[in-house]
């Protein structure tokens, strides 16, 4: 099935494959998927993993996508939010049942987009997302940060 | 009292906006039902067994009489005439219209209040000590606190979609009203060796199908350190809090299968890392916090005690409603009063349009503007001169408001069960009814001393019924309403989970049920300085269970 890819530009289409990049399973690979990650490696993790058995990733992996079974299991909030507490600066992606109305919170635990499927994509279209843009999007969290630090999200 | 920055009014005017395009997006299907449905709930919307619910946040149970007319407005305009104050600080209304929902939360923004997070699987209206910032016995008013946790909880990114819901409460007082260890997270303000104020923190407390009592796992947490602390522990509870079952999906499981000792030692590895990188709200926004909750300017003329004593003395009922429903104010020439939502024979918690009214009008003439509701569905006026309370005692008699029971047998926690919840297993409602019809002389109920009875109307304890001195818990079996007694509860900081004493009762067995425990501890107690804790404590569930039982046998 064809995807789409959500950033704060609007919907786009998912070029990783098509421009040579790969995706590899951490599952697959266990402890030694460190050794495989490059610069056109994308590395699915599951969302129940301990982010010690991640740190090998972090020098080389250029994205790492992270799945949302269901919108409701937010895991995978908390686990962006760790990878970049531990110094993750590659590329964050979502990927799975992430709805409209998550966007903003998504993109301000750390995800830089999110791919959603085609049918979701046809049921909440670009402006539902683009509505949520994290700078749009009020919050406490958000506040503080620019009053603190005097930078904008 | 809190009042909104330009922050927090545009903040909930957005929010509004977007549940008012939710509802549409649903109309229009962009949104599926299972969709809308965490969206909804995360404003306040429930749909019960009759109609939509709508359930707004008074964060930590504190308003103004400009709030408290607003909620009479709605009531009047949008429900029945009347609202239901709950065990969380909230009010319910349970007859709105969806089609009207969005004007009720406009309407409740005019008055900086809003439904957001009242319900869902998300960090809820943060409860405190309803006698915060009042109580002779504080150390310190934990709502400048509650506030902050109200702000950092709003919409947090990270959140939002949890196991399962997360309750926090916080109190600034040794005596805990707040029943903080059956709570989520329980905070209780205190003091470190150096006299530095902070905060002890516990986790995995919780009444539901599976009661807890929460456990200790920072003694002194200081004051900078409590939103990456709480960050933390929300943190560890996402990542492995348990979704594969609903029912074992709160912290209290996790923290009861991970071990206390484990459980703390994840949350400070974690706590590490958020302390160093967490984006703490600017130190001027918390003073700026603390300078609203300031006390009021207290007038302190003093009291014409001889004049104040003989009118109290001339009128029984007067005198009888300051020894029961006033408490121990920080100032001696004030008071704390307590409006009981539980005339004999009512809906515990229900308050009429009419009647919130009264009660804005009262805080407003003598109350310094301040009014709280209590986990316990009561009113407070926390701050009232004692020598108004003659005036004060005249408005509420004539508004059905000045029931003197607080804290005796009639004084019922009660969910709203079968008469209005779609997750009921038997009615609670007309059970506090009936009990307290059986008990309507007040006298009485003064002799029998303290006592708190909490009716649930299903497993899941929304009437706190685990920690109830009685506690009543409504069954369905085959069809058939069951209702199970527990003794011994205690939601205070000496907290117990109530002791089941046996098989339980059908609906028109469980008042007399209940007459025979008051008898039987009549009958023992020492003199009538001993309570009914204090006495079940001293003998044992036995004396109690003989009575409950073994009469049923003589019965039959």
């Amino acid at each position: 099935m064809m995807s789409i890819l959500v950033r704060d530009n609007g919907f786009a289409e998912d070029r990783w494959e098509a421009e040579g990049g790969l995706f590899i399973d951490l599952e697959k690979f266990g402890q030694d998927v460190a050794e495989k990650v490059s610069e056109n490696t994308c590395v699915d993790i599951p969302n129940d993993v301990h982010i010690d058995s991640l740190k090998g990733l972090f020098e080389n992996a250029a994205m790492i996508r992270i799945p949302f079974p269901s919108f409701a299991d937010g895991r995978g909030f908390s686990l962006a939010k760790q990878l970049r507490q531990h110094g993750y600066e590659g590329t964050l992606r979502a990927v799975g049942h992430v709805i409209a109305d998550q966007y903003g919170f998504a993109r301000s635990c750390g995800f830089d987009e999110v791919e959603i499927d085609n049918d979701l994509a046809a049921r909440q279209p670009e402006d539902q997302w683009l509505a949520r843009l994290p700078q749009d999007d009020l919050s406490y969290q958000n506040k503080w940060l620019v009053e603190r630090e005097g930078r904008n999200f | 009292m809190y009042e909104y920055n330009q922050f927090d009014r545009d903040f909930v005017e957005n929010r509004n906006k977007q549940f008012r395009a939710q509802v549409e997006r649903r109309l229009d299907g962009s949104l599926t039902e299972d969709e809308f449905k965490p969206l909804r709930l995360m404003n306040g919307l429930y749909l019960q067994l009759h109609a939509y619910m709508l359930r707004v946040a008074i964060p930590y149970g504190t308003l103004n009489s400009r709030k408290m007319r607003q909620l009479a407005y709605l009531a009047d305009k949008w429900d029945k005439g009347y609202g239901h104050f709950t065990t969380r600080q909230n009010i319910q209304y349970n007859w709105p219209k969806l089609k009207d929902v969005p004007d009720m939360l406009d309407a409740l923004g005019e008055v900086e209040m809003h439904a957001i997070q009242t319900s869902g699987n998300c960090i809820r209206n943060v409860t405190a000590d309803h006698f915060a910032g009042a109580a002779a016995d504080e150390i310190e008013d934990p709502r400048p606190t509650a506030e902050l946790l109200r702000q950092w909880s709003t919409d947090h990114p990270e959140f939002q979609f949890l196991p399962r819901k997360f309750k926090i409460a916080i109190t600034g007082a040794p005596n805990d009203r707040a029943v903080v260890k059956a709570h989520d997270i329980g905070i209780q303000m205190n003091r470190n060796e150096a006299g530095e104020p902070g905060y002890r923190i516990i986790v995995g407390g919780g009444l539901g199908r599976t009661p807890m009592i929460g456990k200790t796992v920072r003694e002194f947490l200081p004051k900078e350190d409590l939103l990456p602390y709480l960050e933390a522990i929300l943190q560890v509870y996402n990542l492995n809090g348990r979704r594969d079952n609903k029912y074992k999906a709160r912290i209290k499981i996790l923290v009861h299968e991970t071990g206390v000792e484990e459980i703390t030692s994840m949350i400070e590895e974690v706590f590490e890392k958020q302390k160093s990188l967490h984006q703490a709200p600017p130190a001027e926004m918390i003073e700026a916090i603390e300078a609203q909750f300031l006390p009021p300017e207290f007038d302190t003329r003093p009291i014409d005690e001889d004049k104040l004593s003989k009118i109290i003395a001339a009128d029984p009922l007067l005198r009888s409603f300051v020894e029961t429903n006033t408490d121990l104010h920080r100032e001696d020439t004030h008071t704390i009063v307590t409006i009981s939502l539980k005339p004999i024979g009512g809906t515990p918690g229900d308050a009429t349009g009419d009647q919130m009214r009264v009660m804005a009008n009262l805080a407003e003439a003598y109350g310094y503007d301040e009014l709280r509701i209590s986990h316990e569905q009561n009113v407070i006026l926390p701050h009232v001169r004692r020598d108004d309370l003659p005036e004060i005692f005249k408005v509420l008699k004539d508004a059905g408001l000045a029931t003197a029971n607080v804290g005796l047998l009639s004084d019922i926690i009660a969910c709203p069960g079968m008469d209005y919840c779609a997750l009921a297993t038997a009615r609670s409602i007309p059970v506090a009814q009936e009990l307290s019809n059986a008990f309507e002389d007040l006298k009485r109920q003064k002799d029998i001393g303290p006592l708190k009875i909490k009716i649930s109307g299903c497993i899941n304890a929304c009437g706190h019924h685990h920690v109830g001195h009685i506690g009543i818990l409504g069954l369905d079996k085959a069809g058939v309403e069951s209702y199970q007694i527990t003794l011994g509860g205690d939601g205070t900081e000496t907290a117990a989970i109530g002791e089941r004493t046996g098989p339980g009762f059908s609906y028109e067995e469980i008042v007399p049920a209940i007459g025979r425990i008051i008898d039987r501890y009549l009958e023992l107690r020492e003199d009538g300085s001993e309570t009914f804790l204090e006495a079940y404590r001293r003998v044992g569930a036995d004396p109690f269970k003989d009575a409950l039982y073994s009469s049923e046998a003589e019965n039959a």
